[in-house]
C-alpha cells in the first residue's frame, strides 16, 4: 500500500506521519503546488499551520493545486486521511461535515488523551474493536467540533462519529465530545488528535498505529 | 471599488476571543461592558463588486459558523498613504 503525504508551507507533522505510514506501507511526500498524486492508494493530509492558518485554520490550503486533485481523488472512493490540521483542511473543502473552531479553553492544548472507538467497522478503525479506549496525543488551538445541532444527529444516526473524547478528555469543548468523524461515504476521515504521534512506545503509547494497520487492511480489502 | 467585509461568528456560537475580551474590561476598570464579539474585518478593491458575495461564501467567510456583511465604499484608495 502506498500512502502519500501532503506538504503545504506550514506543515509540521508531515515527517511523522509519513514515518507512522511507513510501519504499513509505502509513504511519499507530495507538494502542495503539484497535482499529481502519483497513484498512491490512500492520502493523508498533516498537521501544522498550512499557509501559516491565516483567515482560518484550513481556509487556504484548501484551494491549493494538489487539494483539487485530493477533493477529485476523495470524490472517486480515494482514503484520505486528515489529522488535526488536514482535518481543518477537510472540513474546509467540504470533504467532511462541519468545522473545528478555537478552543473553548482558549488555550493552545498538548495533552495526551483517552479516546473512544465509537466506530470500529470503519476503513480507519478496522482494527480496533468498537468501545475500545486509544491513547493518543492532541495539540491544537482550533479543535472545537462544531456542526448545527440537526447534522450532529444526522451523523450519529449514519454513524459518522468515528472518535469521542472519553470523559473529562473534551477539553477543546467539542460538540458531543467528538474527536473523529468520517464522510457518508466512509473513504473521508478526520481527526483532531494525533496517531502519526503515537506508534512507537518510546513515546508512550503504539495506540495510533492502529489507525495506520486499519487504512492498510482495508486498502487489502478493497484489492482483494 | 473599494469595499469592506465584516465577519462574525454566528449568534449562538462560543465565541472564546469574544469572552476573553469581555472579562478582560473589567479588570481595566471599565464595567458594563456585555455580548463582545471579536470578528474580522476584511477590505479590498475589486473591480467586480458582483462577485464580493461569492468571495465571502467561498473564502472570506465559513457560512457554517460566520455571518458576513459587505459594504462598498467610496471609490479605489489603493495607493492612499
Amino acid at each position: 500500500m502506498r500512502f502519500g503525504v501532503l506538504r503545504f508551507p506550514g506543515s509540521c507533522d508531515e515527517a511523522d506521519a509519513q514515518l507512522a505510514a511507513a510501519r504499513v506501507g509505502e509513504a511519499s511526500i507530495l507538494w502542495h503546488q503539484d497535482r499529481d498524486l502519483q497513484g498512491v492508494d490512500a492520502v493523508i493530509v498533516p498537521g501544522g499551520f498550512s499557509y501559516g492558518d491565516y483567515l482560518r485554520a484550513g481556509a487556504i490550503a484548501r484551494f491549493s493545486p494538489v487539494m483539487e486533485s485530493v477533493i477529485d481523488f476523495a470524490r472517486g472512493g480515494g482514503f484520505v486521511l486528515g489529522i488535526c490540521n488536514g482535518f481543518q483542511v477537510l472540513c474546509e473543502a467540504g470533504l467532511l461535515p462541519g468545522a473545528l473552531l478555537p478552543n473553548a479553553n482558549r488555550r493552545f492544548t498538548f495533552r495526551q488523551l483517552d479516546l473512544e472507538v465509537v466506530q470500529g467497522d470503519t476503513a480507519f478503525t478496522r482494527a480496533c474493536e468498537p468501545g475500545e479506549t486509544l491513547s493518543i496525543p492532541a495539540k491544537h488551538e482550533s479543535g472545537r467540533y462544531y456542526a448545527p445541532e440537526a447534522m450532529l444527529d444526522e451523523l450519529e444516526d449514519a454513524g459518522q462519529v468515528v472518535l469521542r473524547y472519553k470523559p473529562e478528555q473534551n477539553f477543546n469543548g467539542s460538540l458531543r465530545d467528538i474527536a473523529g468523524v468520517c464522510n457518508e461515504a466512509g473513504n473521508v476521515f478526520g481527526l483532531m488528535p494525533h496517531p502519526e504521534h503515537a506508534v512507537d512506545a518510546l513515546t508512550g503509547s503504539t495506540d495510533g498505529l492502529r489507525i495506520f494497520e486499519s487504512m492498510a487492511l482495508s486498502m487489502r480489502v478493497a484489492h482483494a | 471599488m473599494r469595499a469592506r467585509v465584516l465577519v462574525r461568528p454566528k449568534a449562538g456560537i462560543l465565541d472564546p476571543q469574544g469572552i476573553a475580551v469581555e472579562q478582560a474590561l473589567p479588570a481595566l476598570g471599565f464595567s458594563g461592558v456585555s455580548h463582545v464579539h471579536v470578528g474580522r474585518l476584511v477590505e479590498l478593491d475589486v473591480e467586480v463588486p458582483a462577485q464580493l458575495d461569492e468571495m465571502c461564501r467561498k473564502l472570506l467567510a465559513n457560512p457554517l459558523v460566520e455571518d458576513y456583511e459587505v459594504q462598498l465604499l467610496e471609490g479605489p484608495v489603493a495607493g492612499a498613504p
